[in-house]
């Protein structure tokens, strides 16, 4: 393992968010505190607490969950996706690695990226609402795991990405319906029986569910089913990326 | 001393069929230079990616260093520096950090003083913390060879240096590879200008159609492909050669109006004063006067049948 080239890769894309530190932090941040202002404070303030837990409160969960997955996807898609862009490419595949070195270095750094940001909204949720953290090791455990998830998700997006539409494409049309389907602002149960069923279908809902979890010891699924539900997410991605590793897929002809 | 670099056999085929490369082999000796000379595709480029890694082989071997290049890939990858024909730079990057990137990604311990040399030699250390978007071409052009030798490697990949490149970057880009070689480093340029190969390389290799027809010295090549051919149109047409002209080696065409002289440039040029002097002398008028080079083109037409006939006998 070429451990230099991992450090070397993480470094560059780390500098690449502090070089674009208004977007890459600043503007998730603005964007969540708006979700706060809208349905935790205007809105919230007129649903009633759900099993106890204000309106606004319940929601925070569900929208550091909305930021890290959709953080790490377009991170860890956009950061392999411009040098096969621009063609810089051509230097990781002829550099003495193998494909593990530039996966790890993408998607620890987009994984880290999206993790920071998650705690940033988590701190900037504390000053609009009351939060009680039950199992803060949990809440970790499913904020890495997540964050780790999505970032290789996003990297095979980004393999897979021939122009900036299909890099877009996944997130917005995908990504964001499935966490706001997924009960990140509302709870399952609130549903009708038989969409509850459907949306039982969306693994989004176990990552919001144990996360929610965590939080306020409030769940839809059973925090095993949850654990469960990323960690198979997780194998599936890291399947597909070895199957990318050995193929070559749209890296060498 | 074994060679440097060695493909045997090496063949590519990419997926929507077309057989770039149909057994290349090449042997790279330590230190030299090398320009690798083929029409637009040839299969120039698919070599040099396969070597590198950019492109699976799909048959065939290649050892750097005594390292096979898919087996060992790492311990031979650490031995080459590529430079690719397209100027592949991250715009918004400074200098510094992309080339410290590169040496980062080949696994190399921080050296700032080996990157500074580097810099400096390219006459890059005033333009270090300038972004990329903001150098001229030919300065990008060293970038990317930066970053190439960032690594310190022996075996340095230049393809097509100086495509589109003004005549005065050129010779920029020729003095640069000059000191890179007094420097060590062996170098494969590959280009498809027949200059170039003459005014670089120590061997020159002929690539076409997926296959290294030859690789010779360049005096001896350039004596083959610096083959010339003046042509003296006479006012009048002639029976016979006079005998003063015969010494100069010139003869006549069927018709007896054009004189010819073919000579190569490894020889000198041919005494053209003296020669006009003497059709002077025999009262003969000159109409016209033209000399032409046989191309590279035509060379290649050449060798190519001369290869499919060979295959022929053997069949």
């Amino acid at each position: 393992m070429n451990w230099r080239a991992i450090r070397a890769i993480y470094v560059y894309e780390m500098a690449r968010t502090f070089r674009t530190l208004l977007q890459s932090i600043v503007s998730p941040v603005i964007s969540t505190s708006l979700y706060f202002v809208v349905f935790g404070s205007a809105i919230g303030s007129r649903i009633d607490s759900v099993e106890g837990v204000t309106y606004g409160a319940f929601i925070v969960p569900g929208l550091i969950m909305l930021s890290v997955m959709t953080q790490a996807i377009s991170n860890a898609s956009f950061g392999i996706y411009f040098p096969k862009f621009i063609g810089t490419i051509f230097e990781h595949l002829s550099a003495p690695i193998s494909f593990v070195e530039i996966v790890i270095g993408y998607v620890g750094a987009a994984a880290t990226k999206a993790l920071a940001i998650g705690l940033i909204i988590l701190g900037t949720a504390a000053l609009f609402v009351p939060l009680q953290i039950q199992a803060p090791l949990v809440m970790l455990a499913f904020l890495l795991l997540t964050a780790v998830s999505f970032a290789l998700l996003g990297f095979i997006l980004g393999i897979w990405a021939n122009n900036f539409e299909q890099l877009q494409f996944v997130p917005l049309l995908i990504v964001t319906p499935l966490v706001f389907l997924g009960g990140a602002f509302y709870s399952i149960s609130m549903l009708p029986e038989a969409w509850q069923a459907v949306t039982l279908l969306n693994p989004v809902v176990y990552l919001i569910s144990g996360f929610r979890w965590s939080f306020y010891g409030l769940a839809d699924v059973s925090l095993g089913l949850s654990l469960g539900m990323i960690m198979l997410f997780l194998a599936l991605c890291l399947g597909v990326i070895w199957w990318i590793f050995r193929t070559g897929y749209r890296l060498k002809p | 001393m074994p060679p440097i670099l060695t493909a045997d056999h090496v063949s590519k085929v990419y997926d929507s069929g077309h057989r770039a490369l149909d057994g290349a082999s090449l042997e790279i000796e330590d230190g030299e230079i090398l320009a690798l000379l083929g029409p637009n595709g040839a299969g120039k480029t698919t070599l040099i990616s396969v070597i590198c890694g950019l492109v699976s082989p799909s048959g065939g071997t290649i050892t750097v260093g005594g390292h096979d290049a898919i087996r060992e890939f790492r311990a031979a990858r650490a031995l080459i520096g590529l430079v690719p024909q397209e100027i592949s730079l991250e715009p918004f990057e400074t200098v510094w950090n992309t080339v410290r990137f590169s040496r980062g990604l080949f696994g190399k311990p921080r050296d700032d003083a080996r990157l500074e040399g580097i810099l400096r030699d390219l006459s890059l250390w005033d333009k270090k913390n300038a972004p990329i978007r903001a150098l001229s071409g030919g300065m990008k052009r060293r970038v990317l060879i930066a970053k190439a030798l960032s690594h310190e490697p022996r075996v340095l990949f230049l393809d097509e240096p100086t495509a589109g490149v003004d005549v005065e970057l050129r010779k920029d880009m020729w003095q640069v590879v000059r000191k890179l070689q007094q420097s060590g480093v062996t170098i494969v340029l590959t280009t498809h200008y027949i200059e170039e190969a003459e005014a670089m390389a120590d061997r020159v290799a002929v690539i076409n159609k997926g296959r290294v027809l030859l690789v010779e010295e360049k005096t001896a090549l350039m004596a083959r492909m610096g083959r010339k051919e003046l042509r003296i149109d006479l006012g009048a047409p002639l029976a016979e050669l006079p005998s003063a002209l015969a010494r100069f080696g010139l003869s006549l065409d069927a018709d007896g109006e054009r004189l010819i002289l073919v000579y190569d440039g490894a020889g000198g040029p041919p005494p053209l004063v003296e020669l006009v002097k003497a059709i002077e002398a025999e009262g003969l008028a000159i109409a016209d006067m033209q000399t032409r080079q046989s191309s590279l083109e035509e060379i290649f037409v050449g060798l190519v049948a001369d290869q499919d006939a060979a295959r022929e006998d053997a069949a």
